[in-house]
């Protein structure tokens, strides 16, 4: 039996801004991970990281996150990619800013 | 204060105007990541958990009113209105926007300061006792000899890609508060027969595999200093290892070939490389020297004493130290009050420290590895009116040395290597021991917390050390106990299992109150108790559950 294909979301920093953003569906970008596209096949993840891949001139260091289906949209599961849907815990900087 | 030279400010001025057209390069697309990256960490860029984070020399840790201010204005026009100071005397930005960089670079050069070899693989900034030029203790002051160091290593052709980073660490004390013991190479002053010069520490290093540097020359004369570095790097460049990055650093070269055969290399290289120096780094350190000369010290009759408060003693007590000269003191100012995140100044306190320099500080600044600010020199007249306007700007917390000055490196509210959490750890442990009303009784202790395995935050040399861990997809936290940084330094012990985060404050509470029982009497410190008692009684307070299962 294979195992079971945890979701993904694809993720990296803003080139210019160097904040985090998403892969969205329609190839856009976004800020906000509930708009992202929730990968549910293991090689589909990987053809959307090589298009990820081909906007060096857009992003940095695109990566497959573990993600989750909540109910606004794809919900990080680890503690670091929930940070990184927020800012850091000690002043309300980053994305929790303009929340 | 060490002014820079027209060679000076035309290299530093060129790298921003070389970094300037690097960024346009990589946003019209010129140039790839990979590319860029080399050349932005030469420069102190790194891309962190939500950000670009700029990383700033500040060379041995000693700055004056002008760059501080300039600092605090890069932190807002930049930046979000504050800057991080580090363990190893830089300052971090941790907002920057990629296009404005090369902009903050050259307000930097603009008051004689840069991001250079603050990342990659090079000799990185050099950092020197916070109270150098001002302690009692002092045989002579080694930032001339830091300095030299650091025009030595910029740019050094030999040392740009060495096998891992390489840090250096100076003091002119017999006690030691600047790690030297945990540096690639440590430096400290000693004399014999009269004759200045160094014991060389080399190999040591906290990280995954820490370990305590060894003694690899007794007695160096000063003059050989430079050919003497230069040969213990070139041989480093030589045998240490490209294969394996956990395995780059030096302390990891010497523990493999044993340090009478690296010493024994680099004597041989010594051998070789000393007739090259012809004498013109002395007369270059002469010239060095006479700008680090004293000020000429104030003199003044000492007021009256005017009614003390009792926070005033308290700071008195806690954040003083003995200066050289009797009527003036070397002031610690925490930027650890309670609550708040260790080393981080807003620019309006940057502002202020900068006006206390420049008014009862001879215009000198030094920042601690224990990312404190330093005013080296206060005449002890002037101190009610330096405690007066700290206190109204927030900065006259009364803890230097005490529970709550906690060294904590940023772990993963912004660190991209972070496998945890290392701020609010902090921030917790001293709201708690505040609460409590406890840390004046405690005494000295010295928590450091690391948000993972690289140690930044130096817990390997707490006496308690935290250092948090990723198990599992959930945040938790391993404690060390015993470590020391000082010219006794001791790799800590691990206690055993590790806590969860709403677990961790509570365990460092009960080891303290077990050391409040534990003390032979009120002048042992924690360090002192843990020395004589072993790990035992502390494990035993630190898992109650064992203890009982084992009844």
């Amino acid at each position: 039996m294979t195992r079971r294909f945890t979701p993904k979301v694809v993720t990296a920093n803003d080139l210019a801004e160097g904040d985090v953003v998403w892969l969205t569906a329609d190839d856009r970008w976004t800020r906000h991970i509930e708009e992202a596209e929730l990968i549910e096949d293991a090689g589909l993840a990987e053809l959307r990281l090589l298009h990820a891949d081909s906007q060096a001139h857009v992003v940095v260091g695109a990566y497959l996150a573990d993600a989750t289906s909540g109910p606004d949209g794809p919900a990080p599961l680890h503690f670091r990619e929930a940070f990184r849907t927020r800012g850091p815990s000690n002043y309300a900087h980053g994305k929790q800013e303009t929340a | 204060m060490y002014r820079y030279s027209d060679f000076d400010a035309a290299f530093v001025r060129n790298r921003v105007d070389q970094f300037r057209a690097q960024v346009e390069r990589r946003l019209d697309g010129s140039l790839t990541e990979d590319e860029f990256k080399p050349l932005r960490l030469m420069n102190g860029l790194y891309l962190q958990l939500h950000a670009y984070m700029l990383r700033v020399a500040i060379p041995y840790g000693t700055l004056n009113s002008a760059q501080m201010r300039q600092l605090a204005m890069i932190a807002e026009r930049w930046d979000k209105g504050y800057g991080h100071f580090t363990t190893r005397q830089n300052i971090q930005y941790n907002w920057p926007k990629l296009r404005d960089v090369p902009d903050m670079l050259d307000a930097l050069a603009d008051v004689g300061m840069h991001a250079i070899q603050t990342s990659g693989n090079t000799i990185r900034n050099v950092t020197a006792d916070q109270f150098a030029g001002a302690a009692a203790d002092e045989i002579a002051d080694p930032r001339p000899v830091a300095e030299l160091l650091r025009q030595w290593s910029t740019d050094h052709p030999e040392f740009q890609f060495l096998p891992r980073k390489f840090k250096i660490a100076i003091t002119g004390s017999p006690n030691d508060r600047a790690v030297t013991r945990a540096h690639d190479i440590g430096l400290r002053m000693v004399e014999r027969d009269g004759e200045p010069g160094f014991e060389v520490i080399v190999g040591g290093g906290l990280g995954r595999t820490p370990m305590i540097g060894k003694i690899i020359r007794e007695f160096l004369p000063r003059e050989d200093l430079l050919p003497y570095i230069e040969a213990i790097v070139s041989v480093y460049n030589r045998l240490g290892r490209r294969d394996n990055k956990y395995k780059a650093r030096i302390k990891i070269t010497v523990h493999e070939h044993g340090i009478e055969e690296i010493s024994q290399r680099v004597e041989e290289r010594f051998a070789v490389l000393r007739p090259q120096f012809s004498g013109v780094d002395q007369e270059l350190l002469a010239m060095i020297e006479a700008q680090f000369a004293p000020p000429i010290w104030k003199t003044k009759a000492e007021p009256e004493t005017p009614a003390l408060t009792a926070g005033y003693r308290s700071w008195i007590d806690t954040n003083i130290t003995a200066h050289k000269r009797a009527d003036h003191a070397i002031v610690s100012v925490s930027l650890k009050a309670h609550g708040a995140t260790p080393g981080d100044a807003s620019a309006a306190q940057m502002r202020v420290l900068a006006d206390l320099a420049q008014h009862y500080g001879y215009d000198e600044l030094r920042i601690s590895h224990e990312q404190n600010v330093i005013l080296p020199h206060v005449h002890r007249a002037d101190l009610p009116a330096v405690y007066a306007a700290l206190r109204a700007a927030g900065l006259a917390t009364a803890n230097i040395g005490l529970a709550s000055d906690i060294i904590a490196c940023p772990g993963m509210d912004y660190c991209a290597l972070a496998t945890a959490r290392s701020i609010p750890v902090a921030q917790e442990i001293a709201t708690r021991f505040d609460a409590l009303k406890l840390e004046h009784e405690i005494g000295p202790l010295k928590i450091k917390i690391s948000g993972c395995i690289n140690a930044c935050g130096h817990h390997h040399v707490g006496h308690i050390g935290i250092l948090g861990l990723d198990r599992a997809g959930v945040e938790n936290y391993q404690i060390t106990l015993g470590g020391d940084g000082t010219e006794t330094a001791t790799i800590g012990e691990r206690a055993g299992p590790g806590f969860a985060a709403d677990e961790i404050v509570p365990a460092v509470e009960r080891l303290v109150t077990a050391y409040l029982d534990l003390r032979a009497s009120d002048y042992e410190t924690f360090l002192q108790t843990y020395r004589r008692l072993g790990l035992a009684p502390f494990k035993a307070a630190l898992y109650p559950e064992a203890v009982s299962h084992a009844a």
